[in-house]
């Protein structure tokens, strides 16, 4: 696992992780939608519970990519992922994977928050009912309250467990999407750009969780904002037309970019 | 004498208006459309509007009126003593009207039974002159009004007549004027159905009607026959109605939903895409082939199977009527299931895919309860056509008003026997035919209510995903 992951002649300065325990890494990951040709030979590795930004411009595959992770790229009949794609040194895309299991173990946060049409209880308590994690009422209902409190909606919805989850706010709705992906205690949680329906004051909230919930989960976010990646992420990764071009710590990601594409995006001359 | 071919002549003139006014308009501004307010052909639309619109109001007002008119001067014209009846007393209502019947036929040349009165057939010649001479002043005066007033129209056109505001308004009021027709007619039919089923309860008491166990309509004609009170009880074939909907219900809801889940999330693009015109053509075809396919061959085959496991089941029976009336709804079910299966956001599906849930627990936890309200929706549709359909029961069910819950028993339901209590010569004023209309209430309220409910549930439905 050293340099056969250099995707691109720009990511030579690609630091290898030598000093933290990596959780998620791909190695050559290709992605086809039909004939189009979306990821190009994308080699990356995850720190476990650190943050990592994926940026780069509209279209350039970072939600593909993303959706790798856990297998979601499944539910869409003409796509094709080639590569290896490894879980804790496990090969996601072996058949011997159970993708449900794997979805259990990396949950996902959408673009746009999609509660079920459920109570805000039912919401949460719906990934803990699926896989039988809780043997009693008392348990789900301790699940359900722990879930929201470490996603920070307690506070605001524990009087009205029982009113729909689609009457919260916009940003409610996300935390309690991110309550009901925590409920089921995954080990990563994957984020499609999580805040770009949000107002800012939303925005700050979820920001201010996911740094929060980073002492328990490894957190992969596709953002569109530099100022958001800078602000949340230790790594950055920095994606161009499908390629990676760079892979980093998010400080010297945004100080010292080796690649000269990455300067402009960064600094805003494209993107 | 043909009205067909004035309305053709009219509408011949309003397009030559159209023609016509076009021209003008771009004449006036020398070729340069800009100039004008309005896009030239809605300078042709406004003066072909008022060519074509009063002549042909004018024409259908005559039509409406002028065999009263012309009734009424021939009634005039008619010498006194042919309104006496031999005893010298005046002629009754009905033998005047009998009379004017024979004039009428004799002017237009089909035989009649009184031409051998003189004044008669005086009358006849009389009748005939009226009417020609009204046509073609009807014709005159319907060709002159709309020259007169196209050729105002054509007067008026200029760069800053607002042409397309004038034919936009007359627009909205000709679809003002089609939607109080409909809206017209449904009352009229409600009224009508309210009024004659007074009159039924008048001579049979609600409480009887509603609650009567006994359905047997056949009233004698003179007042010593045997049998001569009908009994009006409608329990027997609202249970007759309700035990073959049931049916239906129970073989359409089940298929037309499983195969609307299978259709729109399990199968192939390219197989929804055949599969899904197919299921619908089921709707497309004619009940009374569905009749005839319960008839002779579902009820037989039944009869045939019940008598090979000793069960008694009558040629006739419910069961074939249900079943074959739950195959033609499968469509209502099942189409409208896949539409509000196929509406729930994707994201609804990701979301519960994210948690780790399998397909069929998304489906069964998250789609189904997400599309319910509309998959009611779509039930209750096939529901009331199930309640309304009649030709299937008529050849399939049997017109033996039995009160049994046997679906191997022959039944009858509300539109069946509305279907024979109008078939052949009836009095208008017999309880027997206003029977029909206090069925035909019931059965109204019970499908209304049904559509009511849907929309509610679909309402419901609609607030949540928008």
């Amino acid at each position: 696992m050293t340099d056969q992951h250099q995707p691109f002649e720009g990511t030579a300065g690609q630091p290898r992780i030598a000093d933290r325990s990596v959780k998620v890494s791909a190695t050559n990951a290709n992605v086809y939608y039909g004939e189009k040709h979306a990821i190009k030979d994308v080699g990356l590795d995850i720190v476990a519970q650190e943050v990592t930004a994926f940026i780069g411009p509209s279209g350039c595959g970072k939600s593909t990519f993303l959706r790798c992770l856990n297998r979601m790229n499944d539910t869409i009949d003409i796509c094709r992922v080639t590569g290896d794609i490894r879980l804790d040194e496990e090969d996601i895309y072996d058949r011997k994977i159970d993708v449900v299991e794997l979805r259990a173990r990396v949950g996902m946060v959408f673009q746009k928050p999609n509660p079920f049409p459920k109570s805000i209880y039912e919401n949460i308590a719906y990934g803990p009912r699926i896989h039988g994690t809780a043997t009693g009422k008392a348990e789900l209902d301790e699940i359900v309250q722990s879930s929201l409190v470490r996603a920070g909606l307690w506070e605001e919805v524990k009087d009205r467990l029982d009113s729909p989850g689609t009457g919260l706010s916009g940003g409610q709705q996300q935390r309690l999407c991110i309550a009901r992906a925590i409920a089921v205690s995954p080990e990563v949680i994957l984020m499609d750009e999580p805040c770009s329906a949000l107002d800012p004051i939303a925005t700050a909230k979820i920001e201010e969780l996911i740094d929060e919930l980073r002492t328990n989960f490894t957190i992969v976010i596709v953002t569109h904002s530099m100022q958001q990646a800078a602000r949340v992420s230790q790594r950055t990764a920095f994606f161009h037309l499908g390629r990676l071009i760079e892979c980093g710590d998010t400080e010297t990601i945004f100080t010292n970019p080796q690649h000269n594409l990455t300067q402009g995006y960064i600094t805003g001359r494209f993107g | 004498m043909n009205t067909l071919i004035l309305v053709l002549v009219i509408l011949a003139l309003a397009t030559l208006s159209y023609v016509v006014g076009t021209r003008r308009s771009t004449g006036l501004v020398d070729n340069k459309p800009k100039d004008l307010h309005s896009l030239p052909g809605y300078y042709g639309l406004y003066v072909a509007m008022w060519c074509g619109v009063p002549a042909l109001a004018l024409l259908a007002l005559w039509t409406a009126f002028e065999p009263t008119i012309v009734k009424h001067m021939v009634l005039a014209s008619l010498p006194a003593q042919a309104l006496l009846d031999p005893a010298g007393g005046p002629l009754s209502d009905q033998r005047i009207s009998l009379m004017m019947t024979d004039i009428a036929n004799t002017a237009s040349g089909n035989i009649s039974s009184g031409a051998s009165q003189s004044y008669i057939s005086e009358a006849a010649v009389y009748q005939r002159s009226l009417t020609d001479t009204g046509y073609w002043l009807m014709a005159a005066v319907a060709v002159a009004l709309g020259l007169g007033l196209a050729s105002l129209a054509y007067r008026r056109i200029s760069p800053k007549l607002r042409a397309r505001n004038d034919v936009e308004s007359g627009v909205k009021y000709f679809m003002i004027a089609c939607s109080t027709v409909a809206i017209l007619t449904t009352i009229g039919i409600i009224l009508s159905l309210l009024f004659e089923s007074y009159r039924f309860f008048t001579q049979v008491p609600v409480t009887d009607f509603l609650f009567g166990l006994s359905w047997s309509p056949q009233t004698a004609m003179r007042a010593d026959q045997v049998g001569s009170s009908g009994a009006f009880g409608a329990i027997p074939l609202f249970v007759g109605t309700g035990l073959i909907a049931t049916i239906a219900l129970v073989v359409a809801v089940p298929i037309g939903l499983l195969s609307a889940i299978y259709m729109s999330e399990y199968a192939a693009p390219k197989f929804r895409a055949f599969a899904k015109p197919a299921l619908e053509i089921l709707a497309g075809i004619p009940t009374v082939v569905y009749g005839f396919f319960a008839a002779l061959t579902v009820a037989p085959a039944i009869r045939g199977f019940g008598e090979t496991i000793g069960l008694d089941v009558s040629s006739e029976s419910a069961l074939a009527a249900g079943l074959v009336m739950g195959i033609m709804i499968i469509p209502f079910v099942s189409s409208l299931s896949d539409d509000v299966i196929t509406a729930v956001p994707q994201a609804m599906r990701e979301g519960s895919y994210g948690l780790g849930a399998t397909k069929s627990e998304t489906i069964r936890k998250v789609v189904f309860p997400a599309a319910l309200p509309g998959i009611v929706g779509g039930i209750l549709l096939a529901a009331s056509r199930a309640i309304g359909e009649t030709m299937i029961v008529v050849m399939a069910a049997g017109l033996a008003a039995n009160l049994t819950a046997n679906p191997f028993a022959a039944v009858t339901t509300v539109t069946v026997q509305i279907v024979t209590l109008l078939v052949g010569d009836q009095e208008f004023d017999s309880p027997k035919t206003l029977a029909a209309f206090a069925l035909g209430l019931v059965l109204f309220f019970i499908t209304l209510l049904l559509n009511v409910i849907a929309l509610r549930v679909v309402r419901k439905y609609r607030e949540q995903y928008d």
